[in-house]
């Protein structure tokens, strides 16, 4: 009885430590993921002066706001910005289009020829041409330089169809059989009916899509060379990254429009500027990407 | 099912006119829903197809955009890799390029390029593998410890941040944050160990700080997945065992492990499928002339010999070589994943 007292009071002592150890190393966890965004904020308000003396603030000592009116003056980030925000809605727009109007047929249980067309569709999905191919695709069709380039060639993706199709599914097709006998035909059921049972898939799935417009990189360095048409995310790359001698390519440096080396407030600023854009709607991705990815992990 | 679009078709138009069983054709019930709805001719004949097509016109019509879009731009890329067969060159086109067979395999394989892409892209994957993989696991874990329900959700919040934003952002934080002009963390290991270490230019830690990044910007997403498989654990599972006298360690251990070991196979089994699979962007941004020995992988030899040199055929079969073992990698661990009673990526 004795022992097993002591025994009972030693596991909870265990139990504690672990419960500290647990408690703190997510509280670690949480800080250095958040402490870098902090920094630049920080840093982006701050005069040069503060950022050459201490060494590591959070919260600057006078506020400066002359990083931000510089990028203003130059323009090249405000653009780059501009054209961030067109790609993103306009990218976006495109892939719903797309998916939407492939996966409301392929819900379709007795859709003949559905199970060849999903095949066809799973086929790309482990296997593709690869880069040159379709580089060499979007130079043949003269997409070069233009914004087609970035919503054309990824304007479906397979995985978000499926998920979308799944959803279409699951909505229960006495609905539309009843709309139908009141004489509703297949594309107006599509759009009064099952687009806005829907609204939590789509939601998800528009944000995928805009996230990764947004956050596209490789697609604008690809098939993008013209500056006026310059996003967000190569204007960034160039003002931080070849900023600091370490051109990845090999070629000359070259810093725009800004002319000459951005000081250090200036990098963080644009750094936090291609940022915000996404914290601002963070609490909605935050809600519908978590939706969406257990939306994704049933599949049928 | 043609019968219930005979009924619609029939309720809608009254001119429609159902067809009286023939010779070929019998009569069938059509049962939905408990109504029986009508007796509707299921005739066997060519014109069938079309008839069906026809009255579903408007579905196969909205397939249209996203079939012209796989067509052209997943299936004519596909077709378009003749050219890591060719001494492809832009002026005489995929038709005129001179055929040369299996030359460019040839002088992949043989040459050095091979093994360093090989070498470099396996020791990233492995490295994933092995530390950013159980990253996500331990975190979910972790999370799924706390009692503070408050507590838990701050941190939700903040770990899934950085999985939004892009590796642009990402590789201009690390330049930030470690260049050796005025990086803070730079500074800070110069203090600790005495001398200057370029993180960003020194091959040696180019594996390294690729893997912390990944493990920094992916691992509260990817609680996400194990969290869920967590929800659905017995609740009576625990306090039968507490009863029983187990301490947070053995509950953890043996209920929570095992609970979400399916998901943790899985994602392994899809994590070897994609090894291949370097994140392109990632690792071009950091890449520069000084760790090019080891930051070369697949992809970025592809782009570099290719889209800047040109070499469009050459970097067409190193891409093919490395869909090819991808594909068979895929199509190979999804069948794992589904012998484990898992849905697999398809």
């Amino acid at each position: 009885m004795k022992i097993q007292k002591s025994n009972k009071i030693k596991g909870s002592i265990g139990d504690r430590l672990i419960q500290i150890i647990i408690n703190v190393g997510l509280g670690l966890f949480a800080i250095i993921t958040v402490l870098p965004f902090l920094y630049i904020l920080a840093g982006s308000f701050a005069t040069e002066k503060e950022l050459v003396e201490r060494t590591f603030f959070i919260f600057p000592r006078v506020i400066s706001t002359n990083a931000y009116k510089y990028i203003l003056e130059t323009g090249e980030v405000f653009r780059g910005l501009k054209n961030s925000v067109y790609v993103t809605l306009m990218g976006t727009a495109i892939n719903m289009f797309f998916t939407t109007t492939f996966a409301y047929p392929l819900a379709r249980k007795d859709l003949k020829g559905r199970s060849l067309i999903m095949n066809l569709v799973i086929i790309t999905m482990v296997f593709s041409g690869g880069m040159i191919p379709s580089f060499l695709l979007i130079k043949e069709l003269n997409l070069l330089n233009t914004y087609w380039s970035l919503f054309l060639p990824g304007a479906l993706s397979a995985y978000n169809m499926i998920i979308v199709k799944n959803f279409f599914e699951a909505i229960p097709s006495e609905l539309e059989e009843a709309a139908t006998m009141d004489g509703c035909n297949t594309l107006l059921c599509f759009i009064k009916i099952v687009l806005p049972l829907s609204k939590p898939v789509l939601a998800s799935v528009s944000l995928f899509y805009a996230v990764g417009h947004w956050n596209g990189y490789f697609g604008p360095m690809m098939y993008i060379s013209d500056p006026e048409k310059e996003v967000i995310q190569i204007v960034l790359r160039r003002v931080t990254l070849l900023a600091n001698g370490v051109a990845t390519d090999g070629s000359l440096i070259d810093y725009g429009l800004l002319g000459t080396p951005p000081d250090r407030a200036v990098k963080m600023a644009v750094t936090v500027v291609a940022v915000v854009p996404i914290l601002l709607v963070y609490p909605f991705i935050q809600k519908y990407f978590t939706k969406g990815v257990m939306i994704g992990a049933v599949k049928g | 099912m043609e019968q219930i679009d005979y009924c619609y078709d029939y309720n809608k138009n009254a001119t429609i006119s159902v067809k009286l069983p023939s010779k070929n054709g019998t009569f069938k019930n059509a049962e939905m829903e408990g109504h029986i709805i009508m007796a509707v001719n299921v005739k066997k004949s060519k014109g069938k197809t079309l008839q069906y097509m026809r009255r579903n016109f408007w579905l196969y019509f909205m397939l249209l955009p996203g079939a012209l879009f796989f067509v052209i731009f997943k299936y004519i890329p596909m077709f378009g890799i003749i050219v890591a067969f060719q001494d492809f060159n832009p002026f005489q086109g995929f038709f005129g390029s001179p055929f040369v067979g299996l030359t460019h395999f040839k002088n992949f394989f043989t040459g050095s390029d091979f093994w360093d892409l090989f070498k470099n892209t396996l020791s990233l994957s492995v490295l994933n593998l092995i530390f950013y993989f159980p990253a996500p696991i331990i975190a979910a874990l972790f999370l799924n410890e706390l009692r503070s329900v408050t507590y838990k959700r701050v941190v939700q919040t903040l770990i899934y941040v950085p999985h939004f934003v892009s590796y642009v952002i990402v590789a201009s934080l690390t330049y930030t944050l470690f260049n050796i002009n005025d990086g803070i963390i730079h500074e800070f290991l110069r203090l600790i160990t005495g001398k200057s270490i370029d993180v960003l230019s020194s091959p040696e830690y180019f594996r390294p700080l690729i893997i912390g990044q990944s493990i920094w910007k992916e691992t509260g997403y990817g609680t996400i997945i194990f969290l869920a498989a967590l929800s659905g654990v017995d609740m009576e599972l625990y306090q039968a065992a507490k009863v029983d006298g187990a301490g947070r360690w053995r509950l953890m251990w043996h209920i929570t492990l095992p609970a979400i070991r399916s998901t943790i196979i899985v994602m392994l089994i899809l994590r070897v499928g994609t090894i291949l699979n370097t994140g392109f962007e990632q690792i071009f941004l950091m890449r520069n002339d000084l760790n090019r020995s080891v930051s070369e992988v697949f992809d970025t030899f592809v782009y570099t010999k290719g889209i800047t040199q040109g070499q469009y055929s050459y970097s067409s079969a190193v891409g093919l070589f490395k869909s090819l073992v991808s594909t068979v990698m895929i199509i190979g661990t999804n069948w794992l994943a589904k012998k484990f009673g898992e849905s697999g990526l398809y």
